[in-house]
């Protein structure tokens, strides 16, 4: 087989995606797909095709978890490493591997065939323990899965040639309501949105210079809809709550800037919270309606364009969601004049991350779409004036999208009778951990965790803890299982995980720890190096050289991410430490040797380089850790 | 005043520019003998240490010897007082902190030609480095820290006046520094 | 205080003016009411990286420098909550990188060294977490010593906005965020960089240092030795030793207590 000229690969890469340095991280996605790695000279070759300096590239493609700036496998395998892939067994399984390929975790085999790590949670948390294989997700990991894997890399068998069922990832819907039980079709939501104004539509684009021009007067249909949505009560499903109706409200309202002021909708689906994965099912199952959501949102705001920023890790969506979003181009559902009507022009495009949590915070993740490093932004200005490219920009979760959809179909009066008063609609939890049913369940807002373990197969009383919208929730013990989902009271981006009696709530806390020192972009200083300091605090406490001085340093950097941090990962990093901190600290203290004070690092360890080159092994040649009490 | 002060001093991974500092007190010294004694000091030669009220630490800790002693201090001392970048953050002998041990003790002791007379030394006698070089607040709780290389002579008088008299030790501009 | 009628807000309860436009930073430097900072620059654009201009107001926590000022607004800067904050992001900047002031040419005009002796940072408290950063001495006329990069992205703006040159950039995520050259050997000799750069003039610490001039004033007689950070004032510095700035020594006993 003719190898191809890297140059040749770049240059069509490059001619894709026009040149264009706000499309660098698909530039970069796609030419590390043929070229395996992002060498310097690849990189330099990038930033003069899209006409950037070099150093402004490499610290984008060094940003990414998913970009890799140095030689990596052939096969590259990352296996998630959430607590509830650590829960089934992925370290053993991982370990497994390793020797089968005689391979060190985090290395590349000598003959450049594979390498593999960890990487945060791949959203596969009731099916795992799961892995990436050059980004295509395998879930349900057993030993012989394991074995079968390492043969097929020994043979170096073209990953298309995998067995299908490797990469089978189930739905696991196990309770339906509003969203889940849609009978909808295609369209219903647009064209009630548009009948709401019968009269309107047709003459106001024939006087106005756009369609958009008129829309932001007080164009009825759009006004309507937006009725609707404040009617409902809609709030963001991504965890913070914010009244979707006010913010559209406030981007419609927003003038842009430039002579071509562009009005964005931006879909959130980098839903990298690990224990979360209903946006994986709402995209399996339901893009039709989250697409027809984002449409929705664009007549109401005026927008043309649209863009879903859908994580690396769930690439494999990528045929289904294009194939979708053809078929409602042909059904003039998007594209130019949308359901005949003059002027409504608006099309969807899917970008797609890199191994970046923090681009699931909405400024980060429209400077990812920009094509750069994904950095939260100062605020204010907010999106909704000041977002892609300047121009005001929604940015909403897939599942807000989806309500949003049934609301412009079924009424704001509707969505607000289902739920509670302040949690109006129905929430899709993603349930994993310690229960005999893990997976996907919408419910009403306003059910009690009790409920949803008794549903989901998980015994209250052999349960000790709930962590409740992933490690920067909250953690609830089993005196708290009353408590209920919604903004008054457990508000929640979904995650639901679940831990009996015999888990170690400390490990739990550590796993969250290691997360997002791994997940801090590092942009403001308590959180880049707080999360690090808190990390190796649970490390030291971890390997037995922890004390009470530990926990009041995890307090004291606690107390300085909450107050000091730059955005929301910072003010929550410490979150699952204070939890386990308050309600499981036994978990900690049965670590502890000595109360007072241990040192920072493992001192008979820190004389191992010393013996090892002298030979020596007498008693001179080890340290105690612990400092012998004088009587 | 019934009894005097008792304060014990030793330098672990340092150059004894803090003690000479400290000696740069001058004539206060007198004064300062009238309120305190020596125990195990450099200046005293005392070799181990007894119960005492104030230890005075300088240097980091790069080997097992520097531990075993920063560790009779903190058994015996009340408090134990950090002086001097090396006590601090490592300081000077720190700055191998970037390269493996390993790789030094070859350098120095196989590799380097006018060295490699008997291989990298292993008489039990010895103490073993470190793989790094560490501040001593990384070993033992410490009470106090007097930055510096070396403190002046006017901060190590002002935070010792100011420990006698009962007060918490407060440095004002030009007495705090880490130069 | 002022007899104008530009508006005002309040800092530890004394009266500030603004103009419209101006952050709480700006109006208190212009009003010569020190906030400490590290990535903030009067010549640009705010950054709101590295937290140091922390300050509550009314009751809340933010940064100075990203804060539109108003009228009204009550800040509070120098209190004890904000300034124990404050020491602990000078603390986990020294432990972040290595900060071995006897060695550096910076010492004594390095912002982060000034605002340690300002705050009374007398150790770094917490395990230094030592990392590698080589140092490149390939430019004839500037040497760049990584180890004391605090990130604050003032030379990588400089060198973008003012000199138009984009040789620095930032790189990596999380702690693993570290400076880089624009140049694809990665070396500062193979770009167009000079001393007579803007971005060679911003660095607040020992990063991007001349060559051959460091010891051309001597240590205890510089900037900072002279006069404490915090004092901004066209007043004459105060003496030695005088009101203003104080540290504390860290929390122990007293010898008092022990005995």
């Amino acid at each position: 087989m003719p190898m191809k000229d890297p140059a040749d690969i770049i240059d069509a890469v490059l001619s894709r995606h026009r040149d264009d340095p706000t499309r660098l991280l698909q530039i970069l996605r796609e030419t590390q797909e043929e070229l395996g790695w992002l060498s310097r000279k690849t990189l330099a070759f990038i930033a003069r095709g899209t006409r950037q300096p070099l150093a402004r590239v490499e610290g984008v493609a060094s940003f990414y978890s998913f970009f890799h700036t140095r030689p990596m496998g052939r096969y590259r395998v990352l296996w998630s490493d959430n607590i509830t892939d650590r829960m089934l067994g992925s370290a053993r399984l991982m370990k497994e591997m390793c020797q089968k390929l005689w391979l060190e975790p985090g290395h590349v085999s000598e003959d450049g065939l594979v390498s593999v790590a960890t990487t945060s949670c791949t959203g596969m948390c009731d099916q795992g323990p799961a892995l990436l294989v050059n980004y295509n997700a395998i879930p349900r990991l057993t030993s012989q899965r394991v074995a079968q894997i390492v043969e097929l890399i020994r043979t170096e068998t073209p990953i298309s040639a995998w067995p299908g069922e490797f990469f089978q990832v189930d739905d696991n819907i196990r309770r339906r309501d509003i969203l889940l039980a849609n009978r909808l079709n295609r369209g219903d939501a647009l064209r009630t949105a548009i009948v709401r104004s019968p009269t309107v539509q047709a003459e106001s684009s024939a006087n106005e210079r756009t369609w958009q021009d008129s829309n932001l007067a007080s164009a009825p249909g759009p006004l309507l809809t937006l009725e609707e949505i404040k009617r409902a009560n809609l709030r963001g499903r991504g965890g913070a709550g914010f009244a979707t109706g006010t913010k559209w409200e406030a981007c419609r309202n927003a003038a842009g800037s430039g002579p071509e002021s562009a009005h964005c909708v931006i879909c959130n689906a980098d839903e990298g919270e690990p224990g979360t994965f209903k946006d994986r099912v709402l995209l399996t199952t339901q893009a039709d309606l989250v697409f027809e959501g984002m449409t929705i949102a664009a007549y109401v705001v005026g927008a043309r364009l649209g863009m879903v920023y859908l994580r690396g890790e769930y690439r494999y969506l990528r045929d289904h969601l294009e194939k979708i979003l053809t078929r409602r181009r042909s059904e003039h559902l998007l594209g130019h004049n949308i359901l005949n009507q003059a002027g409504f022009d608006f099309d969807i495009e899917i970008h797609f991350g890199a191994g970046a949590y923090i681009c699931g915070e909405e400024s980060a993740l429209i400077e990812s779409l920009e094509g750069k490093r994904g950095v939260p932004r100062n605020r204010p200005p907010f999106p909704v004036t000041h977002g892609y490219l300047g121009q005001p920009t929604i940015v909403n979760n897939v599942e807000t999208l989806a309500a949003a959809a049934l609301i412009a179909a079924n009424g704001g009066d509707w969505f607000r009778s289902i739920g509670t008063e302040k949690s109006a609609g129905s929430k899709i939890l993603s349930v994993s951990g310690d229960c005999e049913r893990p997976g996907i369940y919408e419910y009403p807002f306003g059910v009690n965790v009790a409920e949803v373990l008794s549903d989901c197969g998980a015994i209250p009383a052999k349960t000790q803890a709930v962590q409740i919208s992933g490690p920067s929730g909250v953690c609830i013990a089993s005196d708290e299982f009353q408590r209920r989902i919604g903004f008054e009271d457990l508000a929640t981006a979904g995650a639901f995980m679940v831990f009996n009696n015999e888990r170690d709530m400390f490990e739990v806390a550590r796993n969250f720890s290691h997360f997002f020192a791994h997940e801090s972009c590092g942009f403001c200083t308590p959180c880049r190096v707080g999360t690090t300091l808190l990390k190796n605090c649970m490390d030291k406490i971890e390997a037995g050289h922890g004390s009470e001085y530990d926990i009041n340093e995890i307090f004291k950097i606690n107390h300085l991410l909450q107050t000091a941090s730059h955005c929301g990962l910072g003010h929550t990093a410490c979150n699952p430490m204070f939890d386990t901190l308050q309600k499981f600290r036994p978990a900690y203290q049965r670590r502890f040797k000595s109360l007072a004070f241990e040192p920072a690092f493992d001192l008979d360890l820190a004389l191992s380089q010393a013996r090892q080159m002298t030979g020596r092994d007498d008693a001179d040649a080890h340290l105690k850790n612990t400092m012998e009490v004088k009587e | 005043m019934s009894q005097k002060i008792k304060v014990a001093t030793t330098s672990l991974a340092g150059c004894f520019g803090c003690h000479m500092s400290f000696l740069d007190i001058d004539e206060r010294l007198l004064e300062l003998l009238e309120l305190i004694e020596f125990d195990r000091s450099p200046l005293t030669d005392i070799k181990h240490c007894g119960p005492c009220d104030l230890g005075i630490i300088e240097g980091g800790v790069c080997n097992a010897e520097n531990v075993h002693v920063l560790r009779e201090f903190r058994q015996n001392c009340k408090i134990l007082v950090a002086v001097g970048a090396c006590a601090i953050n490592g300081g000077l002998p720190a700055q191998r902190n970037h390269l493996d041990l390993r790789d030094v003790l070859e350098e120095v002791y196989q590799t380097e030609p006018g060295l490699t007379h008997g291989g990298i030394p292993n008489d039990p006698e010895l103490p073993l480095p470190l793989n790094k070089v560490h501040p001593i607040h990384e070993v033992v709780k410490i009470d106090y820290f007097l930055p510096g290389c070396p403190p002046p002579a006017d901060a190590i008088w002002k935070f010792v006046t100011d420990l006698l008299a009962g007060r918490t030790p407060t440095l004002g501009h030009g007495l705090i520094h880490y130069d | 205080m002022s007899t104008n009628t530009s508006p005002t807000f309040l800092i530890d309860g004394e009266e500030i003016s603004f103009q419209p436009g101006q952050t709480i930073i700006q109006a208190a430097l212009a009003a010569e009411k020190y906030i400490p900072h590290l990535c903030f620059h009067p010549e640009f654009k705010p950054h709101g990286s590295c937290k140091l201009c922390t300050v509550k107001i009314n009751g809340r926590p933010a940064a100075a420098c990203t804060t539109q000022a108003q009228a009204g607004l009550n800040v509070e800067s120098d209190i004890p909550e904000i300034k124990d904050k404050r020491r602990t992001l000078v603390q986990m900047l020294l432990v972040e990188g290595n900060h071995f002031c006897p060695s550096c040419e910076k010492s004594g005009n390095c912002m982060l060294q000034a605002l340690g002796y300002d705050l009374g940072v007398m150790s770094p408290h917490f395990a230094q977490i030592f990392p590698v950063r080589p140092v490149d001495a390939s430019h004839p006329d500037i040497l760049l010593d990584f180890n004391r990069c605090i990130l604050c992205e003032l030379c990588v703006r400089a060198s973008s906005e003012v000199d138009k040159k984009y040789v620095f950039a930032l790189a990596g995520r999380g702690i693993n965020k570290h400076l880089i050259v624009n140049a694809e050997s990665g070396r500062l000799a193979d770009t167009n960089f000079s001393p007579t750069d803007k971005a060679a003039q911003v660095c607040p610490v020992g990063v991007i240092l001349p060559k051959r001039v460091g010891f051309a004033v001597p240590i205890g007689k510089r900037k900072y030795d002279l006069k404490p950070i915090s004092d901004i004032s066209s007043r004459p510095a105060l003496p030695s030793g005088g009101e203003g700035s104080t540290g504390q020594l860290a929390s122990g006993g007293s010898l008092e207590s022990a005995k």
